[in-house]
């Protein structure tokens, strides 16, 4: 018996370390969720005071608040900057050696890519959905909380939108990855990519409420399919055939992107080992 | 006034190590520019469709995110050193090399590092600001320039008064609270838009705890003529700036004290 | 001139640390309630300083040096007792006092990183409100004194340990100041630099006046510097008077090789212990209260043939550290 207990010895060790360093990390995403809570919420107060402006818009007030929300809690989706791993291969010149593994390249940074968004951020978004869907609601602020999917129909379709944002943020925070080693340092990318992914996801303003003119490019763009497809289905803005083609829309530009990655991780890989690594 | 000479050569000694490595520079800069300038993109988008809110229009709103930006960007750039206080030099016990030289710490904090990068989001503010009075039809006379001016010195001094807040919390937990980040940034982002669209406690609380509104909302308001809705007397408004050099001074008392405990409790 | 005259009066320092607790458990009620300790780092420290005098600080670690110049120099405050330099209380009027004083932290350093050594003097020179001529002919001086010239253009970040302290010693002398602490100034130094660093410190105490503290953990620092030792240990002071009088007191000892001119069996003299032998040569340790050296040396030659002798001291650290223990002060 003590035997049993000697050889558990050190994984507990183990645990009990790891958990200490669990809950400091706690503090640390407990600042994170405050902060977006300010955010969603000076964002909606910003939306309530114009949506009272007029008469008729483009989305209920519902479904801008549950929008707004869902953006909140799912941000870490989103491919904001490049893979820090791969950042400091890069810098310390060690990323040639990728080429040493009996792997795909793409496919295995694909596969790291799909791992960072998996775990986390659906952890994260839990306490940001509970927040802004039942105690707010609890506290009588009914009107800016978070409410349930359109129907059962949006429900489901919802949930193979967001399967497919993990796809679709994974290919494209892979291409920033191949961008970085062609470019030799991660600032670039990470400086213009952060502005271009919040604008045209719908991070920033809900795509619907930007200009008329603009609808038909938002729409057809693929960072669309990494924030407002999901959410427009969610409340029903898009139901229907209207939500199958933006499904649609969402893998299409999935799979260009997981392409254009493969060829672009060859050419790049080619490079490499042109200038000795 | 020899801390002046002083501050000016904490500048210049940080600009030059800025600019041994220009390429970094000029990359973060843009990027920092890019990153602002979505706050405007989105401004300029809800106006595009809605035409205006709470009977504010677009060039009204430019002006008044032109000047809050404006003011946090040059805080920003300025307060470095309260910025990185907790981990640089409460942590390390640096703090004790501030000490030892017979200057104010508060001085030698504001000399550490004059962050020149924050140029990006500067030159998006003037942007605004700039389409702002394009588009207006205000009279800008000396009195309305002067006014924004005024506007602007106020909204840096509250800003660094904040950044030095947060500082001062250091001395008590060494770990940075980044819950202030919530009224720095947050701050701005909440100051972009007339505070009359904000709940009735979130504009006091904007008003009185932390007085945003004295350093954008209220002078912006007179120089556009929209005196009624901001509740407060025509006259007044011009000088509310004023109350963000009050704040300062709050704050750097309140950092007295904290340099005081530090040195009774060797941290 | 103000006077640097020294004055401290039964110092005390308390501090308040919080408890860690270990594992899961204790991080969380350690989030809800905090247990307090109290360390008391000194425990009535007095003494004082003339003006022009070198003192050493030694003591094991965390006897106390440190917090004792960390009051001296002004940012700490003792918890009681009495503090002034040169008419000034450190921690009052820091702003003056500190002006008038130079300090250098052997592990920190007050140069700017990125910058050459020559634009670091010139900041402090406007820190220190320097005029501009005063501050050239000191400059010069320090500059040819330590050997800086070459190095005055390079970055902080590329110097060597030794180059580094060599500036940060004329970095604190370029407002003139007539007290100068140094907190473990050799410490990580090769032999050359050191002893650059303590014929410079030995020059501008003889030289020039200046008064200095030294804390320092290399008893050679102290052996070529210090006429005055203070021992600290616990928090309080063990000893205060030369490094003679240390040897001489309790841990009274020397010893006496001789090398004898054949084999010798047994060396037996009254009061007298061998501490080794090596081969024909015998080390003696004898208490120099008891017997001299010039008696032992007669009694040892009258028994045996005797080819050389020489007289040693017992290394310092082995003093000190004989004196922590008789002092029943860890090390």
């Amino acid at each position: 018996m003590s035997a049993i207990v000697a050889t558990l010895r050190p994984y507990q060790a183990v645990f009990k370390a790891r958990f200490t360093l669990l809950l400091q990390y706690r503090a640390a995403a407990f600042a994170g969720f405050v902060t977006q809570c300010w955010w969603g919420g000076i964002k909606l107060m910003v939306l309530a005071a114009f949506f009272r402006s007029v008469r008729t818009t483009p989305m209920t007030f519902q479904q801008a608040v549950d929008y707004v929300w869902l953006g909140q809690a799912f941000l870490t989706l989103l491919p904001w900057s490049v893979d820090p791993e791969i950042a400091r291969m890069v810098r310390s010149g060690d990323v040639a050696y990728e080429r040493l593994r009996p792997l795909d390249a793409h496919a295995f940074w694909y596969a790291r890519a799909i791992a960072r968004r998996t775990a986390t951020p659906l952890l994260r978004a839990i306490p940001m959905v509970l927040t802004a869907g039942l105690l707010f609601h609890v506290f009588g602020m009914s009107e800016w909380a978070l409410s349930p999917p359109a129907g059962v129909q949006a429900a489901a379709l919802f949930f193979l939108s967001m399967v497919l944002v993990i796809l679709l943020s994974s290919a494209i925070a892979t291409l920033m990855d191949i961008a970085t080693v062609a470019a030799l340092s991660e600032r670039g990318v990470n400086a213009l990519v952060g502005p271009l992914v919040i604008v045209f996801s719908g991070s920033l303003v809900p795509l619907p409420l930007f200009p008329d003119w603009l609808q038909p490019a938002l729409r057809l763009q693929p960072l669309a399919g990494l924030l407002d497809t999901p959410f427009r289905i969610y409340g029903g803005h898009f139901a229907g055939l209207d939500a199958l083609a933006a499904l649609g829309r969402q893998a299409m530009w999935t799979i260009v992107l997981v392409l254009l990655g493969r060829l672009f991780m060859r050419r790049v890989m080619a490079r490499l080992q042109a200038q000795g690594g | 006034m020899n801390g002046l000479r002083l501050y000016g050569r904490y500048v210049s000694v940080s600009w030059r190590s800025q600019m041994q490595y220009p390429a970094s520079f000029i990359a973060t800069s843009i990027g920092a520019f890019a990153t602002t300038i979505t706050d405007f993109i989105a401004i300029w988008a809800l106006f595009a469709r809605f035409r205006q809110i709470e009977g504010w229009r677009f060039d009204e709103v430019a002006l008044l995110y032109g000047v809050i930006s404006v003011s946090f960007a040059l805080a920003d750039g300025l307060t470095r050193g309260f910025d990185v206080f907790g981990e640089r030099f409460v942590k390390t016990g640096d703090f004790d090399r501030l000490l030892v030289r017979p200057r104010s710490t508060a001085l030698q904090l504001l000399g550490y590092e004059f962050r020149a990068t924050r140029i990006g989001r500067l030159a998006q503010g003037m942007l605004a600001w700039g389409v702002g009075v394009h588009l207006s039809s205000v009279d800008w006379t000396w009195t309305a320039w002067g006014t924004l001016l005024f506007a602007v010195l106020g909204g840096v001094a509250l800003f660094s008064g904040i950044l030095v807040l947060q500082a001062t919390l250091a001395f008590w937990t060494v770990e940075s609270l980044e819950i202030a980040n919530t009224l720095t940034y947050g701050g701005v982002e909440a100051g972009q838009y007339p505070l009359d669209i904000y709940a009735r406690w979130f504009r006091n609380f904007l008003t009185f705890v932390v007085p945003l509104a004295c350093i954008s909302y209220f002078p912006v308001a007179s120089v556009l003529g929209r005196v009624e809705r901001t509740g407060v007397t025509g006259w007044l408004l011009p000088i509310t700036p004023a109350f963000g050099f009050v704040f300062l001074g709050v704050a750097l008392w309140v950092w007295g004290f904290g340099v005081r405990r530090y040195t009774s409790t060797g941290s | 001139m103000p006077s640097t005259h020294i004055v401290i009066e039964g110092l005390t320092k308390t501090f308040r640390v919080a408890e860690r607790r270990i594992g899961a458990m204790g991080a969380i009620t350690g989030l809800l309630q905090r247990r307090w300790r109290t360390v008391q780092a000194l425990r009535g420290i007095s003494f004082t300083l003339e003006e022009g005098e070198l003192l050493g600080l030694i003591g094991p670690n965390g006897a106390g040096k440190s917090t004792t110049l960390k009051i001296l120099c002004g940012i700490l405050e003792p918890s009681t007792g009495r503090c002034q330099v040169g008419g000034l209380v450190p921690w009052r009027d820091r702003v003056r006092h500190v002006a008038r004083i130079g300090a250098v932290f052997g592990q920190r350093t007050q140069l700017w990183w990125d910058l050459p050594v020559v634009e670091s003097f010139e900041l402090l020179r406007d820190i220190y409100r320097v005029p501009l001529e005063r501050y050239r002919k000191t400059a010069d001086e320090l500059i040819a004194l330590l050997d800086l010239d070459r190095i005055l253009g390079t970055p902080v970040r590329q110097l060597s340990l030794g180059q580094r302290m060599r500036c940060e010693i004329a970095a604190s002398m370029l407002h003139e100041p007539r007290v100068l602490f140094l907190d473990e100034p050799t410490i990580g130094l090769d032999a050359v630099a050191k002893l650059a660093v303590r014929e410079f410190v030995k020059t501008l105490n003889r030289e020039h006046g200046v008064s200095v503290i030294l804390t320092t953990h290399d008893m050679q620092d102290i052996e070529a510097l210090a006429e005055r030792v203070i021992v600290i240990g616990k928090g309080v002071i063990l000893a205060d008077g030369s490094l003679d009088a240390l040897r001489r007191g309790a841990l009274a000892e020397r010893r006496l090789w001789v090398h004898f001119a054949n084999d010798v069996e047994d060396v037996r003299v009254a009061g007298v212990s061998v501490r080794q032998r090596q081969g024909r040569s015998v080390e003696l340790s004898f208490d120099p209260r008891v017997t001299s050296a010039h008696r032992l040396i007669a009694q040892v030659a009258a028994e045996f043939e005797v080819e050389d002798v020489h007289l040693e001291e017992p290394p310092i650290e082995e003093v000190i550290a004989r004196f922590y223990a008789l002092h029943a002060v860890e090390a």
